[in-house]
C-alpha cells in the first residue's frame, strides 16, 4: 500500500461524483478542442481556396502617361504604353521561388474600343483563368466558348440594351454576347470581356498585356515577398499587393481564432471552478478519513498527494476523451460552421495540449481543495469530540 | 499529582506532562479542559483515563497524540517535549512513537483488512514485500488469520475492533492511546478487546486509555481520574 494505491482505491468509491468531473472536464476540453480544430481548419482552408477570394497581387508597366483606371489602380493608357508587358511574362512570374503559392494568374490587354458609337473598355481576358479569379461572378446567360463570345458588364449592358446572345461588332470583328454578368459594383459593370487573343488582334497589340492579375497567398510567408519576387523577375513592371481580399479573409480567421481563444480562457475557468467545488466537497465528505490520514502519521504533504494524485488521474481521462470528443465535433461542423471542404486535421500536438491542459486545470483547481484538507485538523478522526 | 506504582519505578518516564492547561475559546466564556495538569506514565505502564463527560479526558488524548497543543505547559514523550516540534514533524513523531485505537474504529469500508492495517505503512519506506508481511503479522496477533482480506462490512464489530488494534500496533509503536475501545462494543467483544491491550502492555508497549467503564479500567495498572480538568486526588 502506497500513498497512490489509497488514490487509487477512493477513486473506485464514489464513481458518480467522479465520473460527473471527468465529464466536466471533458466537455470544455470538447468545446476547446472542437474551436482550435475548425479554426486551423479555416485557415488552411483560406489557403487551398484561395482563388475564391480574388487577386491579390496587380502587375502593371512602368509608365509615365497614364490614362485609364482598372479598380482603382491607374494602369497605363492603351494608346501609348501597352506592349511593355508580354504573355512571355507570364512564364517569369511562374518561376519564382513562392510559385507554388500562386493560385491564378489572369492577363489583360485593356483599350478603349467604339461601340455602337460609344467609347467603351474593353478588357481581353483568359476566361478560364478570370472566371476562377471572379468566383462571384454572376452570370446570365453562359461562359463564352469561344474566341468570338464576349461578356458584357452590368452597366455597359443596360447602357448600350446589350442582351445574352446578340451579335456586336468591335472595330469590324463580330462578337457575340454570351452572358451578361450581375452588378457587383465593381469596374467590372462597365466592361466589356473578350478573349484575350481576340483583343489583341482588334487592338492591334499581338502578345500585348496591359495587366497581370494573380492570386496567390502566403500562409508562410507575406504577400510582399512574393511582390518583391516578381519585380526581380519583371523589372520594366510595377507590382502592387492588394491586400484586402486576403486580409478580410484572414481577418475573418484571426476573429475566429481570438474568440476561441476567448471561449477557451472561459472554459478553461469554469473548469477550474467544477474542479474546486467537487473537490472540496470530496474533501468536505472525507474530513474523517483525512483525520485517520492525520492521526496515523501522514503529513500534510501526503494528505495532498493523494487528493492531486485522483485529480490528476481524473483530469488525465477528462482530457483524452475530451480531445476525441471535440476531434469529432470538429468533423461533424466543420463543414457546416465554417462552410470549408478541407478535412480537419489530427493533430498529434493537440491531443497532448488537450491532455497537458485539463492536467494543468485539474491540479490548479484542486490546489486549495488539497490545501484545506492537508491543513484539517487530524482531531476530526475522534469524534467524540 | 498520582505516585508511580512500585513496578515501573525503576523504568523510564514514556510520558510526562508539566503544568498542562488548555483552554478553549467558547461563544462567550473560555473553557477551561484541562488546568495545571502534572502527570507522569512510565515506559510499559497501563494507565486508564477516566471522568464524567467534559472532564478533559479526550483532550488529554488528543493532546498525548500531538494533535492539540496545550495553551500553557509542557508535554513530553519519551523525553521529547513534542510541541516544540514543527507541524510535519509532529505528523512524523505519530507515525512512529502512537498507535490510536479510535472509538469508531475508523476503518476505511473501501479496503480490506490487510490494507486497512497496511494504511498506517504507507509513507514508511520499506519494501511492498515487508509491508504486507507486517500487516499479516499485526493481524495474526490479533487473531485475524486469514481473513485478510475481508471488507470492514464482511467482518463483525469484535473483528473490526481487533483490525484497528492491528492498525495501530503494525508500526510497533511505543506508545498506544485509546479512546473508548470498548464504547460501541458488546461485552464479549469489549472484553476480547481489552485482552488484546493487556497482551500489548505485557510486550513492553505503554498504553493510555480513556474510558467511562470501570471494568475496563480495571485492566490497567492504574486510573487517573480527571474532574473539571484537574486529576482528582
Amino acid at each position: 500500500m502506497r500513498l497512490v494505491d489509497v488514490a487509487l482505491r477512493n477513486l473506485r468509491r464514489r464513481k458518480g461524483r467522479k465520473i460527473l468531473l471527468m465529464l466536466g472536464l471533458t466537455m470544455g476540453v470538447a468545446t476547446v478542442v472542437s474551436l482550435i480544430a475548425i479554426t486551423a481548419t479555416m485557415r488552411a482552408d483560406v489557403a487551398t481556396k484561395l482563388d475564391e477570394y480574388g487577386a491579390n497581387i496587380l502587375i502593371v508597366p512602368r509608365a509615365n502617361d497614364l490614362s485609364l483606371s482598372y479598380g482603382g489602380v491607374t494602369v497605363a493608357s492603351a494608346a501609348y504604353d501597352v506592349g511593355e508587358l508580354s504573355l512571355a511574362d507570364l512564364d517569369r512570374i511562374q518561376g519564382i521561388e513562392n510559385a507554388r503559392n500562386i493560385s491564378v494568374v489572369s492577363p489583360k490587354l485593356l483599350g478603349a474600343i467604339s461601340l455602337a458609337g460609344r467609347s467603351v473598355l474593353v478588357a481581353g481576358v483568359r476566361f478560364e483563368d478570370e472566371l476562377r479569379l471572379k468566383q462571384w461572378w454572376d452570370l446570365d446567360g453562359k461562359e463564352p466558348s469561344t474566341p468570338q463570345e464576349a461578356l458584357a458588364g452590368w452597366r455597359l449592358a443596360q447602357a448600350l440594351h446589350l442582351r445574352p446572345g446578340q451579335e456586336i461588332e468591335l472595330e469590324g470583328q463580330p462578337f457575340r454576347v454570351a452572358g451578361i454578368l450581375g452588378e457587383n459594383g465593381s469596374q467590372d459593370d462597365d466592361i466589356l470581356f473578350v478573349d484575350l487573343a481576340s483583343a489583341q488582334q482588334v487592338m492591334g497589340k499581338p502578345g500585348g498585356v496591359s495587366l497581370v492579375e494573380v492570386a496567390a497567398l502566403c500562409t508562410e510567408c507575406p504577400v510582399e515577398d512574393m511582390v518583391e519576387q516578381i519585380s526581380g523577375v519583371l523589372p520594366q513592371a510595377r507590382v502592387t499587393a492588394l491586400r484586402q481580399a486576403v486580409t478580410l479573409r484572414m481577418e475573418t480567421v484571426g476573429q475566429l481564432g481570438r474568440f476561441a481563444i476567448a471561449v477557451s480562457v472561459v472554459v478553461i475557468a469554469i473548469g477550474a471552478l467544477v474542479v474546486l467545488t467537487t473537490m472540496l466537497g470530496a474533501v468536505a465528505e472525507r474530513r474523517q478519513e483525512i483525520g485517520l490520514f492525520r492521526a496515523l502519521g501522514f503529513r500534510q504533504q501526503h494528505v495532498m498527494r493523494i487528493i492531486f494524485v485522483e485529480a490528476a488521474l481524473i483530469s488525465l481521462a477528462g482530457g483524452f476523451l475530451g480531445w476525441l470528443v471535440g476531434m469529432g465535433m470538429a468533423i461533424l461542423l466543420a463543414p457546416q460552421l465554417a462552410n470549408v471542404t478541407l478535412p480537419v486535421a489530427w493533430d498529434w500536438w493537440l491531443a497532448l495540449g488537450a491532455i497537458a491542459g485539463a492536467l494543468l486545470i485539474g491540479l490548479l483547481g484542486s490546489l486549495y481543495p488539497a490545501l484545506s484538507a492537508a491543513r484539517l485538523d487530524p482531531t476530526n478522526a475522534l469524534r467524540t469530540l | 499529582m498520582t505516585g508511580i506504582p512500585l513496578p515501573f519505578a525503576e523504568k523510564g518516564t514514556m510520558i510526562e506532562l508539566k503544568n498542562v492547561t488548555k483552554t478553549y475559546n467558547g461563544d462567550s466564556l473560555p473553557v477551561h479542559a484541562l488546568q495545571d495538569v502534572n502527570l507522569e506514565v512510565a515506559e510499559g505502564e497501563f494507565v486508564a483515563i477516566m471522568g464524567p463527560s467534559g472532564s478533559g479526558k479526550s483532550t488529554m488524548l488528543t493532546l498525548l497524540g500531538v494533535m492539540n497543543p496545550p495553551t500553557r505547559g509542557h508535554v513530553f514523550v519519551d523525553g521529547i517535549d513534542i510541541y516544540s516540534l514543527g507541524l510535519e514533524r509532529r505528523a512524523d513523531f505519530r507515525h512512529e512513537y502512537i498507535g490510536f485505537i479510535f472509538q469508531q474504529l475508523q476503518l476505511l469500508p473501501y479496503l480490506t483488512a490487510e490494507e486497512n492495517v497496511l494504511l498506517a505503512l504507507a509513507i514508511a519506506r520499506k519494501p511492498r514485500g515487508e509491508k504486507a508481511a507486517r500487516a499479516r503479522e499485526a493481524l495474526a496477533q490479533v487473531g485475524l488469520a486469514g481473513k485478510e482480506n475481508r471488507l470492514p462490512y464482511q467482518l463483525s464489530g469484535g473483528e473490526q475492533g481487533r483490525v484497528a488494534v492491528a492498525r495501530a500496533i503494525v508500526n510497533q509503536p511505543p506508545l498506544v492511546l485509546a479512546d473508548e475501545p470498548t464504547g460501541n462494543l458488546d461485552r464479549v467483544t469489549g472484553t476480547q478487546i481489552l485482552d488484546l491491550l493487556r497482551d500489548l502492555n505485557h510486550r513492553g508497549q505503554t498504553v493510555v486509555m480513556v474510558t467511562h467503564d470501570r471494568e475496563a479500567a480495571s485492566y490497567a495498572h492504574r486510573t487517573v481520574n480527571l474532574l473539571d480538568g484537574r486529576i482528582a486526588r
